[in-house]
């Protein structure tokens, strides 16, 4: 027999686990057309929903008349608030701790918000009817500028909380005011300013923009009135959350609803929160007793779900005049829109900001940001970031360049100089995180030698000399980034939605014949759960990865958890899955020590069998062991083989990067060109490189299309002016650049098997590098500070205005 | 609204149906013909997720009358090739990482199939631009190029050994 056994390299490759750049089991489907999307979901007798929007950014609804529209043929119902105020829908809770309209109740405070719901057997008829209906608004003065927003005699934007000065937050100390967060210590932090050789300063702007995902949002509702059971098919990041939250609001009992995600066309934040469409889609399946389906079109995704950043962040910086930072100091005025509608964890209304000292080790630091309503639509999620740490990254990031500017120094000395050390990990930060492990000046040394830092300097030294001698009009930016992220929300002792500890979950069920079934709380949107999550199983129990199934997104089969998104499916359902492995190695032990007839502590795991220690032609393999926990009485032992783990983390993790962008800019037209793109990630354990590479080429991607275009604007009288993609920029393979990645590896301490997550990292570094590198081609004739996003015309206005057209 | 009579080939195989005028091709492969590869993802024409291939033409079916196509031959995802034998472009996708959500991917493929019989050894270059109809917001494309390119090779390299 033992003749027989491959060596433990060529079982453990076959096993296709760890670190390995296994094919994607999900790329069968997808290649073939044979995904399945909630537009695809068809159901006898199913109705379409779509909605009457504002055209206008405030005004009072005076009057809905949908007569026209229900003598329709086809119309089956037309629902207003006044339809969902009896059933106390007509508002629901948001994320935040805020309420928002379902439908406009009295008033309308953002262009596109929802005011009627029509349903019809057809969704031209319900488009023809959505034409039909007549609404009387009355104009109210608009604001869109967070800052007069807050001005004393500023239009009253949310009527219903006059006079309630208490939000969910703490104290408001405006009407339009939200809530105040402070971090750190702001007397020390003043005290080193004032006492500073240097203090650098600046207004640092990270515009609104949306997530956008090539799917829109949508769902399919089904009332079951024989058995009385809800079923909702939905573009949801979070189904469990979403089952909580529908059964908290509709009275319907938890059991009773079932929530199920199915392929997702990508997510990246815009599908965590909980839309008026839903509630709608619900309210009218309801009522009718047949399925409704509601599918936004792009620019409804666009105008009124979740939107992204939208910041002004106020900073100071001390340092010495060596250079060695002595504090930071930031204020942000977080422009919400017409409802806080931000994705967060509870205690955290500003999300992660407060990771905003990043990979440098500050010693004194304070935060204070300031939620703000305005005429704008709600959300404020993450749009492939953790909770804000791309605005936090894009923060620091920039002050540090100005801090350089300040000093005359390299700015990728001043960071160096400035580096959290590897010894100091874990570090305690100034804003009061516990930074897990890392190793910066490796990753940035290794950065630097790889674009070959000092050359490119020596170039651009000469082009600027070549600019001003007239033997050019291009110039040449260098965009550095050192990122740290913090990502896998999180302990349940602070972190927590709606009252949902944010643990996450894993069930894992080994057949008789050695193959199984896993289940988790997450919800893969194109990151390829179904094979990373395999990976790690088939690490840990010996079970090839292709003979695992997983399975995530049914509320009904799947165990509780509260889903994907913050780079959290990683580090907290992934660690979920190694420690339900683990259970299962734990039992599969006993069973083999029973079946070798020794004792327990006498076998030893080996890739996947246990083997008697010292006798290796003894074993018993992880498939012999499974059959035998099914047909074998074992003293005890009770049958089978399954287990499930609830993994509540004991920190969050902090994967980091070097990103560095290499940028040609033609000073007369703006255009710009990507010359060469460098991205170093470090997430800890890499468990599938080839998907690792994909996601920074996505993320990256997304960064440039933030920086260097993509933005939601909004005129003086709140009109959105880029709610298609003719407006919103989405690069195209012709325009992206070519990224070159790399890697170092400092596994997480405290994960089960030291990964880290990454999904998100490659947005949050990628921003900061773009947009340095426009900074850096003008910092030698005079830029501080321009705000994103980068478009040509934006470059041009910078070099006009620096006096470089002549 | 009155109905028309459209005759239709798709995939090989002949449909008839009615439809109003103003009703889009997409419409009527996806909820008529039950052909959901396709997908909506803007329907403006900007995004390429509803490509299918019209006559020997790479079209986006979000803004393309049903009525237009009466008497086309329509190819879509569904109809390069099957789980016993898939196309070389759908075996590079998979083969490269050339995707992720999955939601582009049809109308990706299926450009990508006209795009190389229009151009058969393109440059990396000429990929680019001969996409750029079709967004991602996953991948960044560069492994979409190199499925691309890797499928022009196999193409080519078969065809050699054909002739």
């Amino acid at each position: 027999m033992n003749e027989m056994t491959p060596p433990k390299e060529e079982r453990s490759a076959a096993l296709k686990g760890l670190g390995c750049s296994r094919k994607r089991v999900e790329d069968a489907r997808f290649t073939q057309g044979k995904g399945n999307y909630v537009d695809d979901i068809k159901m006898p007798g199913m109705l379409f929903g779509d909605f009457v929007r504002s055209p206008y950014a405030h005004a009072r609804v005076k009057s809905i008349n949908a007569d026209k529209a229900k003598a329709l043929p086809g119309v089956i119902a037309v629902l207003t608030a006044a339809d969902l105020a009896p059933l106390n829908l007509h508002w629901m809770p948001t994320l935040a701790g805020d309420k928002q309209m379902v439908l406009a109740d009295g008033k309308v405070l953002f262009q596109g918000q929802e005011v009627a719901f029509v349903v019809a057997t057809d969704r031209y008829v319900a488009a023809d009817a959505v034409e039909l209906v007549e609404v009387e608004y009355e104009e109210l003065p608009v604001i869109v500028d967070p800052f007069k927003a807050l001005a004393k005699d500023a239009t009253v934007l949310r009527e219903d909380l006059e006079g309630n000065m208490e939000g969910a937050h703490g104290p408001r100390r405006h009407h339009n005011h939200i809530f105040t967060w402070e971090q750190g210590d702001k007397e020390a932090t003043e005290k080193v300013l004032g006492s500073a050789e240097v203090v650098a300063e600046e207004m640092v702007f990270y515009h609104r923009t949306h997530p956008c995902p090539i799917e829109t949002c949508g769902c399919v509702a089904s009332m079951d009135k024989v058995n009385g059971k809800l079923t909702v098919w939905g573009t949801f990041q979070a189904p469990h959350a979403v089952r909580t939250v529908a059964s908290l609001i509709s009275g319907i009992a938890e059991h009773n609803i079932r929530i199920i995600s199915p392929d997702i066309g990508g997510g990246f934040g815009n599908k965590v929160g909980v839309y008026p469409g839903y509630i709608c889609a619900i309210v009218a399946s309801i009522v009718t007793g047949v399925p409704v389906k509601w599918v936004e079109d792009r620019m409804e995704n666009l105008m009124a779900t979740a939107f992204a950043r939208d910041y002004w962040m106020k900073g100071k910086i001390a340092a010495t005049k060596d250079g060695r930072i002595t504090g930071l100091w930031c204020h942000t005025t977080a422009d919400h829109g017409a409802f806080d509608a931000c994705a967060d964890p509870s205690k955290f209304p500003a999300g992660f900001m407060n990771i905003c000292t990043g990979s440098y080790d500050i010693p004194t630091a304070y935060l204070a940001v300031d939620g703000v309503y305005t005429n704008k639509a709600p959300g404020g999620v993450a749009y492939r970031c953790s909770f804000r740490v791309t605005e936090a990254a894009y923060f620091i990031e920039r002050m540090i360049e100005v801090l350089a500017i300040e000093l005359g120094m390299d700015a990728a000395e001043l960071r160096a100089k400035n580096f959290i050390r590897k010894e100091q990990f874990p570090y305690q930060s100034a804003l009061g995180w516990e930074y897990d492990s890392g190793d910066y000046h490796t990753a940035w040394d290794k950065a630097l030698k790889a674009v070959g830092y000092e050359d490119l300097r020596k170039e651009q030294a000469q082009r600027i000399a070549d600019f001003k001698a007239g033997k050019t009009r291009k110039l040449l930016g260098i965009g550095l980034t050192h990122f740290t992220e913090i990502v896998g929300a999180g302990p349940v002792k602070n972190c927590d939605i709606l009252g949902l500890g944010m643990f996450d979950s894993c069930e894992i069920r080994i057949h008789p014949t050695g193959s199984a079934i896993a289940r988790l709380g997450t919800i893969s949107q194109g990151q390829g759960h179904a094979t990373t999550f395999a990976q790690i199983l088939a690490s840990e129990i010996g079970i090839p990865a292709d003979d695992i199934t997983l399975e995530e997104g049914d509320t009904d089969t799947a165990p509780y958890g509260l889903g994907t998104y913050g780079s959290r499916s990683t580090p907290v359902a992934g660690a979920a899955t190694a420690m339900a492995g683990r259970k299962i190695r734990a039992k599969a032990q006993m069973i083999a020590a029973y079946l070798l007839e020794v004792h327990d502590g006498d076998v030893e795991w080996e890739v996947d069998r246990f083997v008697v220690k010292g006798a290796p032609e003894r074993f018993k393999t992880m498939k012999e062991i499974a059959f035998a926990a099914y047909n074998q009485a074992i003293p005890g032992i009770e049958p089978g083989l399954e287990a499930v783990s609830y993994y509540d983390p004991p920190n969050m993790t902090y994967p980091f990067g070097a990103y560095i962008c290499v940028m040609e800019i033609d000073v007369d037209t703006g255009e710009h060109e990507i010359r060469q793109f460098y991205a170093l990630d470090d997430c800890g354990t890499r468990i599938n490189p080839m998907i690792i590479e994909g996601q920074v080429h996505g993320g990256a991607t997304e960064g440039y299309a933030i920086a260097m275009g993509q933005e939601i604007a909004y005129d003086e009288i709140g009109n959105v002016k880029t709610g298609t993609l003719m407006d919103f920029f989405l690069p195209t393979a012709w325009e992206t650049p070519h990224y070159i990645t790399d890697h170092t590896v400092t596994p997480s301490p405290h994960h089960p098997i030291g990964a880290k997550g990454v999904g998100e990292s490659p947005n949050v570094g990628s921003v900061p590098a773009f947009s340095n590198a426009v900074h850096d081609a003008f910092r030698a004739f005079g830029l501080r500070q321009a705000h994103m996003p980068h478009d040509h015309w934006r470059i041009w206005k910078i070099a006009n205005d620096l006096g470089l057209h002549g | 609204m009155g109905k028309m009579h459209i005759k239709l080939t798709v995939n090989g195989k002949e449909e008839e149906l009615l439809a109003e005028p103003r009703e889009l091709l997409i419409h009527v492969l996806r909820e008529e013909l039950g052909i959901t590869g396709p997908h909506i993802g803007c329907e403006t024409s900007h995004c390429g997720a509803c490509t299918v291939d019209m006559n020997g033409k790479s079209v986006k079916s979000c803004t393309v009358f049903a009525a237009q196509a009466n008497g086309a031959e329509i190819t879509t995802i569904e109809g390069l090739g099957n789980p016993d034998g898939l196309h070389v472009l759908q075996e590079m996708f998979k083969e490269h990482h050339g995707l992720q959500c999955g939601f582009c991917t049809p109308g990706m493929i299926t450009r990508a199939y006209r795009f190389l019989q229009e151009n058969p050894d393109p440059t990396e270059e000429e990929v680019r631009f001969g996409m750029s109809g079709n967004l991602c917001r996953c991948t960044g494309y560069q492994n979409i190029v190199k499925a691309i390119l890797a499928a022009a090779a196999e193409m080519n390299a078969a065809k050699e050994a054909a002739q």
